[in-house]
């Protein structure tokens, strides 16, 4: 079952065009990548989606129905939840107090607080501190944990591994596969290809806000992929 | 003993400057709203339960289960259907547009009311005094030192206890984020403004009993409120307390030297903190 898909997807900031027609589907459970180089529009596109930008109504479906008018708020009731780039934990909160605020799309499933720190132990013993005290991967785990307590259907990954060493960008992708056990579904967006293509089964590439090449994972041509990360189409050699 | 007095008056002087600031402080520290009509609504309150005891012959203090309830609601919908249109811009356009509710309040409150003074009654409690050997407190100044301490405490349980002072507190951080939790800001910042509003409306009733107001009498309230918010530091609310109580007893001691030294004082307390600790004695809001 589908269960989002951008049609001609295109999205401004001002009078600057970041989008041009995306067209792209996510099915109900994959874990679906969405690779590119800095600045290919990969931020923008989630940020699209999780309806921070202003887009036609009919250019992003969810669940079958248009959400592309929809504000954040309502869209993260319906079941669409972000971790953003940089991980924008709410500094003079609590790391638990960060994670309740989760609740607030008023969703019931099977994330609560105790399923959270099951899944990140170490947060359990942080829980009383200050966000900005953790480390890197000890806030991206409760930015994770913050997305996960709204009970999404879709969970929107921006750069996970942005700034964080090898060793805690493992930890951190092991803990997907809980997450899609449960039955979300996963769209990551990452500079880092490897990570990217192991995690997903399928992936989209952006390249200057446009869909460069799209394949499941597990027949991609590197070559393919290089080419069409740094735009070398139709280029000799 | 007269000094303990002095000091004794000045530090419940400054519960009602707490009460004052307790308003603006909230608007400034979840929306960075500059909320130059503070003083106004201040005393639109009094008047709201001016009226309310004219026509119910309620005394003043039973007029704020009316009072109150309609501050509540005149600032969620100025909120809602003014103030939110004005926060995207920086804090100019908020400075402008409450300048301008400000000048609205108080030419409909002359209009309505003429430049008289009026005062809300509420009988012997006004004038009964506490005595222990030559020390005298006034009744009513304890009283309203202890709701100023009371409403803070209240404030700050809502703030660090409860699942909408959480959501305060993230809309303060970072707005666009808490968006993205699920969090109606424009909503928030309604119910905020309609709170800050009861508490503003509680500081213009306690301050109609003991002095008298006239439609023009909000813009000192705003400067002394604005006063108490600095001196205490941005977006603490018991720094707030302590400012007013700055205030207060800048304003008494100076006044036992000379009356017309009591508001002077007061300022110059202000601008001496001001140089000294610029963010206020115990800032916690960041920008």
């Amino acid at each position: 079952m589908t269960l989002l898909q951008t049609q001609n997807l295109s999205a401004f900031y001002g009078d600057f065009q970041a989008l041009f027609d995306i067209n792209v589907t996510v099915e109900q459970g994959e874990t679906v990548a969405v690779i590119g180089a800095n600045g290919a529009g990969k931020t923008t596109f989630l940020r699209a989606l999780a309806g921070s930008l202003i887009t036609p109504p009919q250019s992003i479906v969810f669940d079958g129905q248009p959400i592309g008018h929809k504000t954040p708020h309502e869209i993260v009731r319906l079941g669409i939840a972000l971790v953003p780039e940089g991980r924008k934990l709410f500094p003079s909160l609590s790391v638990e107090e960060n994670l309740l605020l989760g609740t607030h799309s008023e969703r019931r499933g099977p994330w609560n607080l105790e399923r959270i720190y099951r899944l990140f132990p170490r947060l359990h013993e942080l829980r009383r501190l200050p966000a900005p005290s953790l480390s890197g991967g000890q806030q991206q785990m409760a930015a994770v944990g913050r997305a996960l307590m709204s009970n999404p259907r879709l969970l929107l990954c921006d750069e996970l591994s942005l700034g964080l060493a090898p060793v805690v960008i493992r930890d951190i992708y092991a803990t997907l596969g809980t997450i899609t056990a449960e039955g979300t579904t996963i769209v990551v967006v990452e500079q880092d290809i490897n990570r990217a293509l192991d995690a997903s089964s399928r992936f989209y590439c952006l390249q200057e806000g446009r869909l460069a090449l799209t394949a499941p994972t597990k027949d991609f041509n590197r070559a393919a992929i290089t080419a069409a990360y740094f735009g070398l189409q139709g280029r000799a050699g | 003993m007269t000094w303990v007095n002095i000091i004794v008056q000045g530090a419940l002087l400054g519960g009602f400057y707490a009460l004052f600031a307790i308003g603006l402080s909230m608007s400034f520290g979840i929306m960075r709203l500059v909320n130059i009509a503070h003083g106004d609504l201040i005393v639109l309150s009094a008047y709201v339960a001016l009226v309310a005891t004219w026509y119910t012959g309620l005394d003043p203090f039973l007029s704020l289960v009316i009072v109150l309830p309609v501050m509540f609601a005149v600032g969620y919908l100025l909120q809602r259907g003014v103030l939110n249109q004005t926060l995207s811009g920086g804090l100019l356009p908020p400075l402008l547009v409450t300048f301008g509710i400000s000048i609205i309040i108080q030419n409909a409150l002359l209009q309505g009311f003429g430049a008289y003074d009026h005062r809300l009654q509420e009988g012997s409690i006004e004038t009964a005094s506490l005595q222990a050997g030559d020390f005298f407190v006034g009744v009513y100044p304890l009283l309203v030192f202890a709701v100023a301490v009371a409403c803070i405490a209240g404030l700050q349980f809502l703030f660090y206890r409860t699942r909408l002072g959480r959501a305060f507190r993230a809309v303060s951080d970072d707005s666009d984020t808490a968006e993205l939790m699920g969090i109606d800001n424009r909503k928030l910042y309604a119910v905020a403004f309609g709170i800050a509003m009861i508490f503003t409306a509680l500081a213009g009733v306690l301050f109609g009993i003991r002095t008298i107001f006239a439609p023009l009498s909000g813009p000192i309230r705003l400067i002394l409120a604005f006063e108490a918010v600095i001196i205490g530091g941005l977006g603490s609310m018991w720094g707030t307390l302590i400012g007013g109580v700055v205030l207060g007893l800048a304003q008494a001691i100076g006044a036992a030297f000379d009356p017309t030294w009591q508001i002077l004082a007061g300022h110059l307390a202000f601008l001496a903190i001001l140089i000294v600790r610029p963010s206020g004695l115990f800032p916690r809001t960041r920008d």
